[in-house]
């Protein structure tokens, strides 16, 4: 792997950024937007329910840590549909950049923007709603980095649909989080759900760390072995979405779809 | 098949560009029928043909974003096929169809892309293209708000960036105007004349193939049925033109017949 070329990947979009605020406006507006829907709803709650019960931890701080994996995702997703909509594709893999190369770039690129809206939207909470993960300490880092694996596989295995079904797949793509979510606990723990989803939230890592914060915001240490296990099927479904895209990859060079990338679907 | 390889480098000219029996077929249709050339250091190769004949298809194998189904690429001696990055390390292309990313500025395209292929010196590298190809007061306009002629001596640039040892040239100089294409061609020429880089060039053009090309290939239905100097070509073949040749040759191959 080349630094140099990684960092083509990773300037392409850093130019972008740079000069367009329509770009960055997201990164800090919506995940805003969410933490004030959200906390003002937890407030009502807050005013309406049980005393010894506080909303704001175990709501907005769901909200919170689901928009971090969604915001990853996106990312990653949104980096590939830069090279998408401008056609660039040709021009780049026609070049020295290997597969493993390119995607080391738009790891990067999401782990730059994620950490930003992430820590924009930490600041919103705590200054808006008095809601500190920090009282959490570095307890919170082993959750944040599930999440982090889960949305950079998430990712790799949509750019990978997109690569190869074309640009038009990208109406299916957005909606991946959402449907994951009601699956994986975010808002409610994992035992209201059927029996039969429950066990498609065992194959989830997100449910793990929604568990795990809940047992967390209500006063008991972090299921530690709970959230390794998590952490492990994370670590599974990133290698499994890198070997996906890496296929899909050399079945677009083999029939030569991605020198022909214009067309909106490309079968 | 590796000894056979092995000896035919050893026996044929040194070449920046070795193609042997390649071929790509999609289904039931042979787009590329088991081709060979080869392009010299200081060689302008042209790559002509009817719609369809096969020029893109071959050229996308040799950039390596398309796979043949048959057949051999060396580029510098380097087997695309076992080692793509370090064979394209040394290749570069411009093509009308591929034009570099709008929302970039001119200076900001030549940067990203001279990383990709790991040009030293970028700035000083990107300052002499910008002058090479006039382009030095574009350096901050977006690439997508330049026209047609100057997007292309952006590709142009861009394809030299990294002292291409071989240079694809796909239509190179289809939507610019008659002054500006004799620049750029008589700008490759000299760059070629160096003996440093050979071109693989495709164009309609007859006039800008005589021109420009120590040799030419006629490719019809994926196969290559002429080869020859496109100066003498069309009176070893009775063709008062290079241009009616080439109606010729399409026709014939369209036909059937053999080329003569």
């Amino acid at each position: 792997m080349k630094g140099s070329r990684v960092g083509a990947i990773v300037l392409r979009i850093l130019y972008l950024y740079r000069g367009s605020p329509a770009r960055v406006f997201p990164i800090f507006v919506f995940v805003a937007v969410d933490i004030i829907l959200w906390g003002f709803l937890t407030r009502y709650l807050n005013s309406v329910a049980r005393a010894d019960f506080n909303f704001v931890p175990a709501l907005l701080g769901a909200v919170l840590l689901w928009d971090f994996l969604t915001r990853v995702m996106q990312q990653i997703t949104m980096a590939l549909f830069e090279d998408v909509w401008s056609r660039n594709f040709l021009n780049f893999f026609a070049a020295p950049l290997r597969t493993s190369e390119y995607l080391a770039g738009l790891l990067i690129i999401s782990v730059i923007t994620s950490c930003l809206s992430l820590v924009a939207m930490l600041a919103f909470a705590r200054l808006a709603f008095g809601l500190s993960f920090l009282t959490y300490g570095v307890a919170l880092a082993p959750f944040l980095m599930v999440l982090f694996l889960t949305g950079i596989a998430l990712g790799i295995t949509a750019s990978a649909l997109v690569l190869r079904l074309g640009p038009a797949s990208e109406w299916l793509i957005w909606p991946i989080p959402m449907l994951i979510s009601p699956f994986a606990g975010v808002f409610y723990p994992i035992a209201v759900l059927p029996k039969w989803m429950q066990a498609i939230a065992m194959f989830l890592p997100p449910s793990y760390v929604f568990e795990g914060m809940r047992a967390v915001v209500a006063g008991n240490p972090p299921p530690w072995d709970r959230l390794a296990l998590g952490g492990g099927l994370a670590l599974l479904y990133l290698v499994a979405a890198c070997k996906f895209f890496f296929l899909v990859h050399r079945m677009v060079i083999r029939t030569g779809l991605i020198a022909r990338y214009s067309a909106e679907t490309v079968t | 098949m590796s000894d056979t390889s092995g000896e035919m480098n050893r026996l044929s000219p040194p070449a920046v560009l070795r193609v042997e029996r390649l071929a790509k077929s999609f289904g039931d249709l042979q787009a590329v029928d088991a081709i060979s050339f080869h392009v010299a250091p200081g060689e302008i190769v042209g790559l002509v043909g009817p719609n369809g004949a096969g020029k893109t298809t071959t050229i996308n194998m040799i950039l390596g974003v398309l796979e043949p189904s048959a057949g051999r690429i060396e580029i510098e001696g380097v087997d695309l096929a076992a080692d793509r990055s370090r064979a394209l390390a040394s290749t570069n292309f411009a093509a009308v169809y591929a034009p570099l990313p709008g929302n970039l500025t001119v200076e900001q395209n030549l940067r990203v892309f001279a990383m990709l292929y790991s040009v030293s010196n970028i700035s000083a590298r990107i300052e002499r293209l910008l002058g090479v190809y006039d382009l030095a007061r574009y350096r901050r306009t977006k690439a997508g708000l330049l026209s047609s002629g100057e997007q292309t001596r952006l590709s142009l640039a861009k394809a030299m960036l990294n002292h291409p040892r071989l240079l694809l040239l796909d239509e190179p100089t289809a939507s610019i105007d008659p002054s500006n294409a004799r620049e750029i061609r008589a700008g490759i020429a000299k760059f070629v004349d160096s003996g440093h880089c050979g071109v693989l060039w495709t164009s309609h053009n007859m006039y800008e193939v005589q021109a420009v090309c120590d040799r030419v290939l006629f490719l019809s239905h994926g196969r290559i049925v002429l080869e020859g100097d496109p100066k003498t070509l069309p009176d070893e073949h009775g063709a008062a033109t290079l241009d009616d040749l080439f109606v010729n040759v399409a026709q014939e191959a369209l036909n059937g017949r053999a080329v003569r």
